[in-house]
C-alpha cells in the first residue's frame, strides 16, 4: 500500500520536473540502449559465424599445399604443388581418427551454355568431397562411383552458375555445357550456401569428378597433385589431435626435418570461426565498457538530481516528519523515486536499443538478434543502478532533523 | 501520572559556536486532559523549544517528559515518529503544507504514514475538512487557497488522526483578523470537544481564548494562571 502510494507520488514528481527528469535519465537511458544494441549486433555476428562455420561442417580439416619459395619471392597460397593423392591416402591409413577423405582441384575457367558463359571456379573432387563440406544437392544425384573411375564428363553446379548461364526457368538437368571446350553434362544442382567467412559467394561453383577434372578438363602440372585435401573427424573434440597427427604424417611423407617449416598448411574451420569470434567479441567488450561507464555517469546524474531534490524539499522532509512519517518511509521515498528514474530510464533505453539494433539490420545490413538475456539484465542493471546511486540521497533526507528540516527556507 | 503532561526540570541548552544558550532552564510544568493552554512570551525566551520538546520534534538536554505516562527521553527516533503520528497534531504559524498536493491529500498525510487504505484515509480526511469548514475544497491546492484557508487545512491535517494533544504554534501569526478569530473558533471548538490545545502567542487577545495562561521568560516558567475563557467559558 505505502509502496504503491509513493510509486505513484514518486511519478507525479518526475512529471512535473519533466525537462529535468528527461536529462538525468538520458545517462542510463543511453547505457542501456548501448548495452542491447551492442549485445544485439555482437550475437547476430556470432550466430552468422557460426552459421557459415557449420555450412562448411565444423569438423573439417583442411590442408593446403604451402606457398613456393624461390630465392626471397614467396608466391601465393597453394602455389606449390607438393600435396597428392598419395599423401590423401596415406592420411586415411595412418590417421585412424578421420572418418573422411576427400581431395580437390581448383581452377578458375569459363562455363558455357547456350549463348551464355560465366567464369567460375571449377573443382575437380573426390567422391566423398561434396559430403565433408556438407554440401547437398537440390536437384539431381551425386556422382558415382563409376563416374569417378571412368572419368565421366558429368558437372554439378552451384546455384550462382545456374542462374548466370541459363533462361530463368530453363531446366538445367540433363543440359549440356561446355568447359574448356569439353561438353559435361549437368547431373545435379548444389543447394546454395550464400556467402563465405571471407565474403565470397560459394554458389559461383561447378563440380566434375576429380579424374575428369584432372585428365580432360583443367589438367594439371603432374598425375596426381591436388589444391586441397579434406579431411573429417567424427567428432569436433577429435580435431586438435588429428590436426597434430596430420602434422606428424605429413611431415615424415614429405621428409622434413627438425626445424624446416611445413610445405603445407593445416587449418579447420573452428579455428577460422574463432578469429571472427574473436574480434566480434573484442568489440562487444569495448562497446560493454562504454556502456557501463554510460550506466555509471546515468547513475550519477540520479544521485545528483536527488540529492538537488532533497535540498529543495527539505521542508517538505520536514513537515512528512513532524506528521509521523518514519526514517525509512523517508528514505523509501527517495529510493523509490531513484528506482522510478532508473526503471522509466531502462525501458526507455531498452526501446532505444531495440530500435538502434532494427536500424543497424535495415541500414549496414548486419544481422542482428535481441538477446532476451541482454534485455533483462540491462534493465535490472538500470533498477540498481537507480538503486545504489539513490541510497546517498535517501539516507541525507531520513537522517534530517525535523525542527531544522521544518525551519528551512 | 493522571496529566497527559508532565515536565520535569527540562532543559535544553545549545551551542551556538563557542557559546552555550540555554533555551530551557529547569522548567517544570503539568498540563491535564481537556485543557486550553495559551503559553506566552517574548522571543528568545524558549517557549519555541518547549513547543518542540512537547511536539516530541526534539529531546530535552536533561529532565524528563511523561506524554501520557511515557518517558520521551528514552524513545528512539522512530518511536518519536510513532508518537507524532499518532498523539500529537501540528498547527504552524506558516501553516507547512505540501505545496503540490491537494488540501485533500495534504490531510490524509498522518494518516498514509498510520497505513490507513486509501479509502479510509479519504474518508476520515474529507470529513476532517468538512469539521473545518473547508467542505468542496478537498481538490485545491494550497496556493488557491487564502491563508485562513490553509491554515483550516493545517488544522484538518492537525485533527485527522485524532490525537490527544493539538500543539499550535502562533497559528494566527499569519493571518489577519477576521481569519484568526475563525481559526481560534475552530481551536476552541476541538477544545470544547474534549481535545488538549497547548497554543503559543504572544498576542494576548488570542490568549484569551485559553483557560489558562503560562509566561515563560528566560526558559523558566514566570507565571501559570487559569484564565476565564474569553469565547467559550470552561468550568476552570
Amino acid at each position: 500500500m505505502f509502496i504503491w502510494l509513493t510509486i505513484v507520488t514518486a511519478l507525479r514528481i518526475l512529471r512535473r520536473n519533466r525537462l529535468r527528469a528527461g536529462l538525468t535519465l538520458l545517462g542510463i537511458v543511453i547505457g542501456v540502449a548501448a548495452v542491447i544494441a551492442m549485445v544485439s549486433i555482437g550475437e547476430g555476428a556470432k550466430q552468422a559465424v557460426q552459421k557459415q562455420i557449420a555450412s562448411i561442417g565444423t569438423n573439417v580439416i583442411m590442408i593446403w599445399p604451402s606457398a613456393t619459395r624461390v630465392g626471397g619471392v614467396r608466391g601465393a597460397q597453394g602455389s606449390a604443388v607438393t600435396l597428392t593423392v598419395a599423401d590423401a591416402m596415406e592420411l586415411k591409413k595412418k590417421v585412424p581418427l578421420l572418418t573422411e577423405t576427400g581431395w580437390s582441384i581448383k581452377n578458375v575457367t569459363q562455363i558455357v551454355h547456350g549463348n551464355r558463359n560465366c567464369n567460375s571456379p571449377v573443382y575437380g573432387v573426390s567422391t566423398s568431397y561434396l559430403h565433408i563440406r556438407d554440401w547437398r544437392l537440390s536437384s539431381g544425384g551425386p556422382f558415382t562411383q563409376t563416374d569417378m573411375d571412368s572419368a565421366a564428363l558429368v558437372a554439378i553446379l552451384g546455384q550462382t552458375v545456374v542462374n548466370e548461364i541459363f533462361e530463368p526457368g530453363e531446366e538445367p538437368l540433363g543440359a549440356l555445357i561446355r568447359i574448356n571446350n569439353v561438353p559435361l553434362r549437368v547431373i545435379g544442382v548444389l543447394s546454395p550456401k550464400g556467402q563465405s567467412l571471407y565474403g565470397s559467394d560459394q554458389d559461383d561453383v561447378v563440380v566434375i569428378p576429380f579424374s575428369t577434372a584432372e585428365r580432360k578438363v583443367l589438367g594439371t602440372m603432374f598425375l596426381g597433385s591436388v589444391g586441397g585435401v579434406y579431411v573429417s573427424t567424427g567428432r569436433v573434440e577429435d580435431l586438435q589431435e588429428a590436426t597434430e597427427e596430420i602434422r606428424q604424417v605429413m611431415r615424415a611423407r614429405h621428409r622434413i626435418k627438425g626445424e624446416e617449416p611445413d610445405d603445407f598448411t593445416i587449418r579447420t574451420q573452428v579455428e577460422i570461426g574463432m578469429v571472427q569470434e574473436e574480434t566480434s567479441e573484442t568489440l562487444t567488450v569495448m562497446l560493454m565498457v562504454i556502456a557501463c561507464v554510460s550506466l555509471l555517469v546515468g547513475g550519477i546524474g540520479i544521485m545528483n538530481i536527488l540529492l538537488v531534490s532533497v535540498t529543495e524539499r527539505t521542508r517538505e522532509i520536514g513537515i512528512r516528519m513532524a506528521v509521523g512519517a518514519k526514517r525509512v518511509h523517508i528514505m523509501m521515498q527517495f529510493l523509490i523515486e531513484a528506482m522510478t528514474l532508473g526503471v522509466v530510464g531502462g525501458l526507455i533505453g531498452i526501446a532505444c536499443g531495440i530500435l538502434a539494433a532494427r536500424l543497424t539490420t535495415i541500414i549496414a545490413g548486419w544481422p542482428t538478434i535481441i538477446s532476451t538475456d541482454a534485455v533483462v539484465v540491462a534493465f535490472i542493471f538500470s533498477v540498481v543502478v537507480g538503486l545504489f546511486f539513490g541510497l546517498y540521497p535517501a539516507n541525507k533526507a531520513a537522517r534530517l532533523n525535523p525542527i531544522e528540516a521544518l525551519r528551512y527556507e | 501520572m493522571n496529566s497527559l503532561i508532565a515536565c520535569k526540570d527540562l532543559w535544553k541548552v545549545y551551542r551556538v559556536g563557542d557559546v552555550e544558550v540555554q533555551a530551557l532552564r529547569g522548567l517544570s510544568l503539568s498540563i491535564d486532559q481537556g485543557e486550553f493552554v495559551a503559553i506566552m512570551g517574548s522571543s528568545g525566551s524558549g517557549k519555541s523549544t518547549l513547543m518542540n520538546i512537547l511536539g516530541c520534534l526534539d529531546q530535552p538536554s536533561r529532565g524528563h517528559y511523561w506524554l501520557n505516562g511515557i518517558d520521551t527521553g528514552s524513545l528512539r527516533p522512530d518511536q518519536l515518529a510513532e508518537i507524532r503520528n499518532q498523539q500529537i497534531g501540528f498547527v504552524f504559524q506558516n501553516f507547512n503544507l505540501i505545496p503540490r498536493a491537494s488540501a485533500l491529500e495534504n490531510t490524509q498525510l498522518p494518516l498514509f504514514y498510520r497505513g490507513l487504505s486509501v479509502r479510509e484515509q479519504r474518508a476520515l480526511a474529507a470529513a476532517a475538512l468538512e469539521r473545518v469548514g473547508l467542505h468542496g475544497r478537498e481538490g485545491h491546492s494550497p496556493t488557491q487557497l487564502s491563508g485562513g484557508q490553509q491554515q483550516r487545512v493545517a488544522i484538518a491535517r492537525a485533527l485527522v488522526a485524532t490525537p490527544s494533544l493539538l500543539l499550535a504554534d502562533e497559528p494566527t501569526g499569519n493571518l489577519d483578523t477576521q481569519s484568526s478569530r475563525e481559526i481560534m473558533d475552530i481551536l476552541s471548538a476541538l477544545n470544547q470537544d474534549g481535545m488538549t490545545v497547548i497554543l503559543v502567542t504572544h498576542e494576548s487577545d488570542v490568549a484569551a481564548f485559553a483557560s489558562r495562561e503560562i509566561m515563560i521568560k528566560d526558559g523558566q516558567i514566570q507565571s501559570d494562571r487559569a484564565t476565564k475563557g474569553h469565547v467559550h467559558a470552561t468550568e476552570g
